[in-house]
C-alpha cells in the first residue's frame, strides 16, 4: 500500500520534471548558493582541510563563479563526486557546475550532454618508474606491469598507445590513486601511469623520491575543463568567460592585490571592459558590471591560483608548461573581451 | 587378643599418606598443552604451523606498530622522526593522522561547536534502546524510546523542533484512525491509519510546521546532510537502518507465509528482488536515478534516500531469517493458537514471533552487523564513509598524501569494537531466552 503512493509521487515528480525551465543562473541566485561538484579529494585541485574548508586549483573555479555571480566566493556548496557519479550529478541537476578535473573529450561533450566550458588546466597522461629499473622512455615498457586506475580515460589512452607502439603490458587494475601508489611501491608493477599532475604529487610524497622517475613521454591529451549542463547557453557563457577573465587578467597583469586600483579606470580599454569601467559586459551576461572584478578577487587572477595550489612553490611543484600564457609559450589564450 | 600385633608384621601404615602432586608431565601448563596442543603428530604439526604463522606475523609488523609516531603534523614529519629515532630505513606507524583528523574520521564535517549533539544522541541512544535490550533497565524508561527516533533526527539535523515533532503527530494520527476503523477489522483499519499518515505528511507537515515555527520559534542550528560523514554517518545509518528493517523485515516473512495472495505475492516479489540486487545497485538508484524522477530543486535528502535502500536491503534478508524461524516452529504451535481461539495477531503476538525470533536472533544480528558493515558502501556515491571516504579526502591534504594503512587499522579497530559488541549482546540473548535443558 505504502508502495503505491511512492510509485504514484514518483510518477507525478517525474511529469513536473520534465517542465521544469533551464535557467540555471535564476536557481543559483534564488538558493543563494552555487552547487558545485568536486573532486572527493585530490591533491592541489579539491581537498577539504581539518576544517572541512575547501581548496585547490578545481574549488578556485567554483569560488570565482560564485563571487561573479552572488558577489560572494564562499557562497559555494561542493558535492564530492566520484569517477562514476559526476556526469549523473550534473545531468540530474544535482549540481550546477562540475569542477572535477574532468577531461574534455569528443563523447562527453556529444552523447554525454555536456557543455565543457573552457579548459582550466591541460594536462597528459604519463608513466612513473624506479630508477634502478633502468627504464628511461616509454617505448621500453614493451611487456610491463603497469598499475592503472579503472573507470578513467587513462586507462584507454594506455591501451591506445601500447596498440599504437606495437607493444603488450599487463594492466594492474587499482581503485584509487593512494591504492595505485601501495601497489607501485609494493613491487606489485613495473610503472605506474597517471595524469602527470598526480604523477608529480605522488612522487613528491613518497619517502624517497630521489628513487623514482617519471618517464619524459606524455601519451594523451588531457584538456581538464568544468563542465555544465547541455542547453542553458547563459549559464555556460557565465562559466566559460569567468574562466577567461582569469586568464585574461593574468595576461594583462591584473591581480588580486592592483584590482581596486586598476578598477578605478586604466589606459588599457580592453582591461577596463573586463573590469566594468568601460561599456557593460556583465549585462550580456545577466549580471552587473563588477562580475570579473569579484571573481579575480576571489583567489587572484589564473596564475595566482596556480602558484597557490599546485604551482612550483607548493609541495606538488608543477611547472606552468602548457599551462602558460601563449605569451609565453603556453596554451593559455583568453578570446577578446568586446 | 590375637597373634597379630604391631610387633609381628613389618610394617603398618597408620596415617594417611599426604596427597602428592601430580608428576609433571600430568599436571598445570604442560598437561594442558600436551592434550590442547600436542596430543597427536597431526596437532603438534598445526601447533608448530600456526606457532610459525604467528611469528611471521608479529615479526614483520610489531616495529611497524612499535614505531608508531603520534606528535607530527605531517607525513614527511613522522618519516623524519622514525628515521632519526630507529635508523635509516626503518618503518613505522604515523599515527599522528589520527591525531590530526580524528574528529573527521568521527564526525565527518560536523560543525566542531555542535559535536555535543551527536554525542548526545548517541549517548541518548542506550537510554532509548536500554529497556528493551536489558531487564535490569527500569523498565518505566520504555516511554522515552518512541520519542528518542524523533529527537534523534532534531538533535542531529537541527532545525525548527516542529518538524520532528508534526512527524510523530503523523503516526499518533495513524494510530487513532487505526483504532477507530480497526473495529471493521484490522486490515482496513491498517490501511485507513497509513492512508492518514501519508496525506498527512507529504501535505500537512511542511504547512504547519511553518505556521507553527512562525508562532513558536523553536529550533537549533541546522546542519545539513553534506556535513555528515565518518562513523557519525555509518551509525546514523547502521542505527537507523538497524531500527527500521526488523519490523519491516518480520512483516514481509509474515506476508511471504500468508494465505491471502496479493500480500504474499507482494512480499516474495520485494524479497526476491532486493536480495537478488547488489547494494551498491540500490545505493547508486538512491543517488543518482531518484533525481531524474524527482522534480528539479527537490531536496530528498541523500541521508534519507540511503537509509530508506539500505533499510529495504537487510529489511529483504531479516524476512528470510525469521522466515526460517518460523519454519523452525512446530507445527503444533499454531494450531495450539487455533485451539485457543485466538485471532491472527494475537497467535503471531503471544505465540508464535515470540518463539519465532529467539530461534532467529544468531540470523537477525549477523543481518545487522553485514548491513552496519556495508554501510561503508556509501562511498561510492560520494558520501564521506569512514573507511574510504574520509582517508581519501584526508590523502588530499599533501602533508598526508601517502598514508595508507593507519586510517584502516583505526577504523577497522572501531568497527571491530562496536560489531563485537552486537555479536556479544546477541549471545547474552540468546542465554537470556533459554526456555529448554535448564
Amino acid at each position: 500500500m505504502k508502495k503505491s503512493v511512492f510509485f504514484g509521487a514518483l510518477t507525478a515528480a517525474a511529469l513536473a520534471a520534465g517542465v521544469a525551465g533551464a535557467a540555471t543562473l535564476d536557481d543559483v541566485k534564488s538558493r543563494g548558493e552555487l552547487i558545485c561538484g568536486v573532486n572527493t579529494g585530490l591533491v592541489g585541485f579539491a581537498a577539504p582541510d581539518a576544517n572541512g574548508n575547501w581548496s585547490g586549483f578545481d574549488v578556485a573555479v567554483c569560488q570565482a563563479v560564485a563571487a561573479a555571480v552572488l558577489g560572494d566566493p564562499s557562497k559555494v556548496k561542493y558535492v564530492p563526486t566520484t569517477g562514476q557519479t559526476r556526469f549523473t550529478a550534473l545531468g540530474s541537476g544535482e549540481v550546477d557546475l562540475l569542477a572535477r578535473n574532468t577531461t574534455w573529450t569528443y563523447s562527453r561533450d556529444t552523447d554525454l550532454k555536456l557543455q565543457f566550458t573552457a579548459t582550466n588546466y591541460y594536462d597528459g597522461q604519463g608513466f612513473m618508474v624506479r630508477k634502478d629499473s633502468g627504464v628511461t622512455s616509454a617505448k621500453e615498457l614493451d611487456g610491463a606491469s603497469i598499475c592503472i586506475q579503472t573507470g578513467t580515460t587513462t586507462e584507454l589512452n594506455l591501451a591506445d598507445y601500447f596498440k599504437a607502439n606495437n607493444m603488450s603490458y599487463q594492466p594492474i587494475t587499482v581503485d584509487s590513486n593512494a591504492e595505485g601508489e601501495q601497489q607501485f611501491l609494493a613491487g606489485a608493477c613495473d610503472a605506474y601511469t597517471t595524469d602527470a599532475s598526480g604523477l608529480a604529487a605522488t612522487r613528491a610524497a613518497f619517502a624517497n623520491p630521489q628513487d623514482y622517475v617519471i618517464l619524459p613521454e606524455i601519451i594523451s591529451k588531457e584538456p581538464l575543463a568544468p563542465a555544465v549542463r547541455q542547453g542553458d547557453d547563459q549559464w555556460t557563457d557565465i562559466v566559460r568567460w569567468t574562466i577567461f577573465g582569469l586568464i585574461a587578467a593574468e595576461e594583462y597583469g591584473v591581480t588580486s592585490a592592483n584590482i581596486d586600483e586598476l578598477a578605478k579606470g586604466t589606459e588599457n580599454p580592453e582591461v577596463n571592459r573586463m573590469l566594468g569601467t568601460e561599456g557593460d559586459l556583465g549585462a550580456m551576461l545577466g549580471l552587473d558590471k563588477q562580475w570579473l572584478v569579484r571573481a579575480i578577487k576571489a583567489n587572484g587572477n589564473y596564475g595566482e591560483i596556480f602558484a597557490a595550489t599546485i604551482g612550483e612553490q607548493t609541495p606538488i611543484g608543477l611547472a606552468r608548461g602548457l599551462n602558460a600564457q601563449w605569451t609565453q609559450g603556453g596554451l593559455l589564450y583568453a578570446p577578446p573581451f568586446r | 587378643m590375637s597373634d597379630t600385633h604391631a610387633e609381628s608384621v613389618a610394617y603398618v601404615r597408620d596415617t594417611m599418606l599426604k596427597p602428592q602432586p601430580a608428576p609433571a608431565g600430568e599436571s598445570g601448563a604442560i598437561r594442558w598443552l600436551r592434550e590442547n596442543l600436542f596430543s597427536g603428530w597431526l596437532n603438534t604439526l598445526l601447533t608448530v604451523l600456526g606457532v610459525l604463522t604467528i611469528y611471521f606475523f608479529v615479526s614483520h609488523f610489531a616495529s611497524w606498530f612499535l614505531h608508531g609516531v603520534w606528535k607530527a603534523d605531517s607525513l614527511a614529519e613522522c618519516r623524519k622522526i622514525i628515521t632519526a629515532e630507529y635508523g635509516q630505513g626503518a618503518t613505522g606507524a604515523c599515527w599522528a593522522v589520527i591525531r590530526d583528523r580524528w574528529h573527521q574520521f568521527i564526525f565527518g564535517f560536523y560543525q566542531r561547536e555542535l559535536y555535543w549533539r551527536p554525542v548526545l544522541t548517541f549517548l541518548l541512544l542506550f537510554v532509548a534502546v536500554g529497556p528493551v535490550l536489558f531487564q535490569w533497565v527500569p523498565k518505566k524508561l520504555i516511554w522515552f524510546t518512541p520519542i528518542y527516533p524523533f529527537l534523534a533526527v532534531w538533535l542531529l539535523w537541527g532545525g525548527s523542533v516542529w518538524g520532528p515533532i508534526l512527524v510523530a503527530v503523523g503516526f499518533v494520527l495513524a494510530w487513532i484512525v487505526f483504532s477507530l476503523v480497526g473495529r471493521y477489522g484490522s486490515i482496513a483499519g491498517f490501511s485507513a491509519g497509513a492512508i492518514v499518515a501519508i496525506l498527512f505528511w507529504m501535505f500537512g507537515v511542511s504547512p504547519l510546521a511553518g505556521i507553527l515555527h512562525a508562532a513558536i520559534p523553536l529550533g537549533i542550528e541546522p546542519v545539513e546532510s553534506a556535513k555528515f560523514g565518518g562513523f557519525l554517518l555509518a551509525i546514523t545509518l547502521g542505527a537507523g537502518g538497524i531500527v527500521m528493517s526488523l519490523p519491516l523485515g518480520v512483516v514481509l516473512a509474515l506476508g511471504r507465509q500468508s494465505d491471502m495472495f496479493l500480500i504474499k505475492t507482494f512480499s516474495v516479489v520485494f524479497i526476491e528482488f532486493i536480495r537478488g540486487v547488489p547494494l551498491i545497485t540500490l545505493l547508486f538508484v538512491a543517488s543518482l536515478l531518484l533525481n531524474y524522477f524527482l522534480p528539479p530543486g527537490t531536496n530528498f535528502d541523500i541521508i534519507l534516500r540511503v537509509m530508506i535502500l539500505v533499510t529495504m536491503f537487510s529489511a529483504a534478508y531479516i524476512a528470510e531469517v525469521v522466515r526460517g524461524g518460523l519454519a523452525a516452529l512446530p507445527r503444533g504451535q499454531y494450531e495450539a493458537a487455533d485451539a485457543l481461539g485466538l485471532d491472527y495477531w494475537k497467535a503471531q503476538r503471544l505465540i508464535i514471533l515470540p518463539q519465532a525470533l529467539k530461534i532467529s536472533i544468531p540470523g537477525i544480528v549477523s543481518t545487522f552487523i553485514g548491513m552496519f558493515k556495508d554501510t561503508t558502501l556509501v562511498a561510492f556515491v560520494g558520501l564521506f564513509d569512514p573507511l574510504k571516504g574520509i582517508p581519501d579526502f584526508i590523502r588530499a591534504d599533501f602533508a598526508w598524501k601517502g598514508i595508507y594503512w593507519e586510517p584502516f587499522v583505526f577504523v577497522g579497530a572501531i568497527f571491530f569494537i562496536l560489531n563485537f559488541a552486537m555479536s556479544r549482546y546477541s549471545m547474552h540473548l540468546e542465554n537470556r531466552l533459554q526456555r529448554d535443558h535448564r
